[in-house]
């Protein structure tokens, strides 16, 4: 992969000016059926920023990720991204539910990577990253073609364009799906244990190309156990468990000096 | 030293290369299946005699199937039926695509329409369902295109006129029937495709209808595509229910009129069960090929195509 090239065309900095926020919950609750997945949410990304959470299995982060983007709606609380309500329109103190076609046109700028992937398997990685430009955003296939290869070239698999997924490793397949994500250039990427699916050895490379990434100055939401990539690139970093945010704050101090005993549990538990 | 002694000897000092250690193949006597013998003896005896007997029978007029089987009476008999075959599966595949679609909506009226639909045409004979095409003019006698209720009328024409072409039936019972059960085996097939990439291409900002058109339908292909198949074999069959329409357009309703006068039963079953099985035989090998291509999904065919482009691509940039 080369170094030098940047990940992303043009870092948003208008919403960074502002000083507003690029994620916001506030007392976010989920539940599936009785079970509540998230009690109470409150946290922020701040543009540019790197927001690690961590935790064990079952803690909600996977859960909070997804509505972000409005993939799981929220029961209560407000979710923003870069100042919209995610899913609903608020008019005086009414909500009122979003069509599909407007949740869709709000997710389009949200970048998602997924634990498994999800590579599209009856289409090559330039016709994976390639396919919602064109579709979506009606970019022409000549510039979305250019775009897409360029992208794939940068996660350093411009030797790979016209490889269907199932020939290529996992670490080439997140990349792919990672390059698929940027092609819609997005204002926000979640990444969803990006490397849990993977091979030890294959780790690395997408973590790579997720540090190009953070300090090309992509607002990133990323829920992983790679302690050591939290403490590298996380401006900020929060523990969940049982729904709550346990502790939350700069990796300074949450991951080498916590608070809080259940975090300092987990740690022992991870590092060990 | 015991445990370096029980190591394989090849490990000894100055082993020979691997090859020139390699032992003689084992030549042994194989179990005899002497079962298996008797059996095809057996079987093959009295398939001869079945044979036989059906050859030599003299209820049988062999000179008479020879006669007929080639008959421009009966090949265009044989070319109706697989015509028939071909446009009620194009109705029946198209049909249950957007009854599958509809049935698996979120609009819950869409999907009542698609369950009420399956439900009848599901629930009903299809021989019944022909007879009961076929006889539609006793229920409605005129045909009106224009809003119910309104008084507003396009224009109308006898039923009997629209009913009266077999081919218009046959799309109306048969092809209305296959729809109904294509809808569950597209559904099946839609739902075989995982849910990651659903959440994949809306997280793209794709819109519902994008995603089932070149996410979803496109890989539940893989699975829908051999199993239509197999129903295009069982339609071929089912056509032959059209000869009680009368008229003789299909195979089978050619060869009961021509035997209800000569009462040559026998040698004309016989033609039509032969031209059947040589049709079925010929869709049995496409079904193979078919089933190879789009089962091994992601083996051969991915891989050529992907060389074939990427050599292009090479050609064009040195170009």
């Amino acid at each position: 992969m080369a170094d030098d090239a940047t990940l992303v065309a043009a870092p948003v900095v208008t919403d960074l000016a502002s000083g507003q926020p690029m994620v916001k919950a506030e007392q976010v609750w989920k539940s599936f059926g009785r079970l509540d997945v998230l009690k109470g949410i409150d946290f922020e990304v701040m543009p540019q920023q790197t927001y690690v959470l961590l935790g064990p299995s079952g803690g909600g982060k996977s859960t909070l990720l997804r509505c972000i983007n409005h993939l799981e709606k929220i029961n209560a609380g407000r979710l923003w991204v870069a100042g919209e309500l995610m899913g609903y329109r608020q008019r005086g103190a009414v909500l009122h539910e979003m069509k599909a076609r407007d949740v869709a046109k709000q997710r389009s700028t949200i970048g998602m990577v997924f634990q498994r992937f999800n590579l599209f398997p009856h289409m090559t990685a330039i016709e994976n990253v390639r396919e919602s430009p064109i579709r979506v955003q009606g970019i022409s296939r000549k510039q979305a073609d250019k775009e897409a290869e360029e992208l794939l070239r940068r996660v350093g698999l411009g030797e790979k364009l016209d490889t269907y997924p199932a020939q290529l490793s996992g670490g080439q397949q997140q990349r792919v799906a990672i390059a698929r994500a940027l092609a819609m250039k997005p204002k926000l990427m979640l990444f969803d244990e990006p490397t849990s699916a993977l091979d030890p050895e294959l780790v690395g490379e997408v973590l790579d190309v997720m540090k190009q990434l953070a300090r090309d100055g992509m607002t990133m939401v990323v829920v992983t156990h790679e302690i050591g990539f939290a403490k590298e690139v996380a401006d900020g970093v929060a523990l969940m468990d049982g729904g709550v945010i346990v502790e939350k704050g700069p990796p300074q101090d949450v991951l080498v000096n916590p608070k809080e005993e259940r975090t300092k549990v987990f740690l022992s538990k991870v590092l060990a | 030293m015991a445990t370096a002694q029980g190591q394989s000897p090849s490990a000894g000092a100055g082993s020979p290369a691997p090859t020139d250690t390699r032992p003689e193949a084992i030549k042994a006597i194989p179990v005899r299946h002497w079962g298996r013998w008797i059996s095809a003896v057996v079987v093959i005896y009295l398939v001869t005699a079945l044979i036989y007997s059906f050859i030599k029978s003299p209820n049988v007029d062999w000179p008479v199937v020879g006669n007929y089987l080639f008959k421009p009476l009966v090949l265009r008999g044989v070319a109706l039926t697989i015509e028939l075959t071909f446009v009620c599966m194009v109705v029946g595949a198209v049909g249950g695509t957007i009854l599958a679609v509809m049935r698996l909506s979120a609009n819950p009226v869409l999907s009542w329409i698609a369950w009420v639909y399956i439900w009848f045409f599901r629930g009903t004979p299809v021989y019944v369902q022909i007879i009961l095409w076929g006889n539609i003019g006793v229920l409605y006698s005129r045909f009106y295109a224009g809003l119910p209720f309104t008084g507003l009328s396009l224009g109308s024409t006898n039923t009997g006129v629209l009913v009266n072409h077999v081919i218009v039936v046959a799309i109306l019972a048969l092809g209305l029937n296959e729809a109904a059960y294509a809808a569950e085996l597209v559904r099946a097939g839609i739902i075989s495709v995982d849910a990651g990439q659903t959440e994949a291409a809306s997280s793209l900002g794709m819109s519902p209808t994008l995603i089932m058109r070149r996410i979803v339908l496109p890989q539940a292909m893989r699975v829908i595509i051999p199993t239509m198949g197999n129903e295009t074999i069982s339609m071929l069959k089912t056509t032959s229910l059209l000869a009680v329409l009368g008229g003789g357009v299909e195979l089978f309703g050619r060869l009961q009129i021509v035997y209800s006068q000569t009462f040559q039963i026998m040698p004309l079953l016989i033609v039509a069960c032969m031209w059947y099985l040589a049709v079925t035989t010929v869709l049995t090998i496409g079904q193979i090929y078919l089933e190879r291509y789009f089962g091994k999904g992601f083996g051969q065919k991915e891989a050529e195509a992907a060389e074939k482009r990427a050599g292009r691509r090479a050609a064009r940039a040195h170009g």
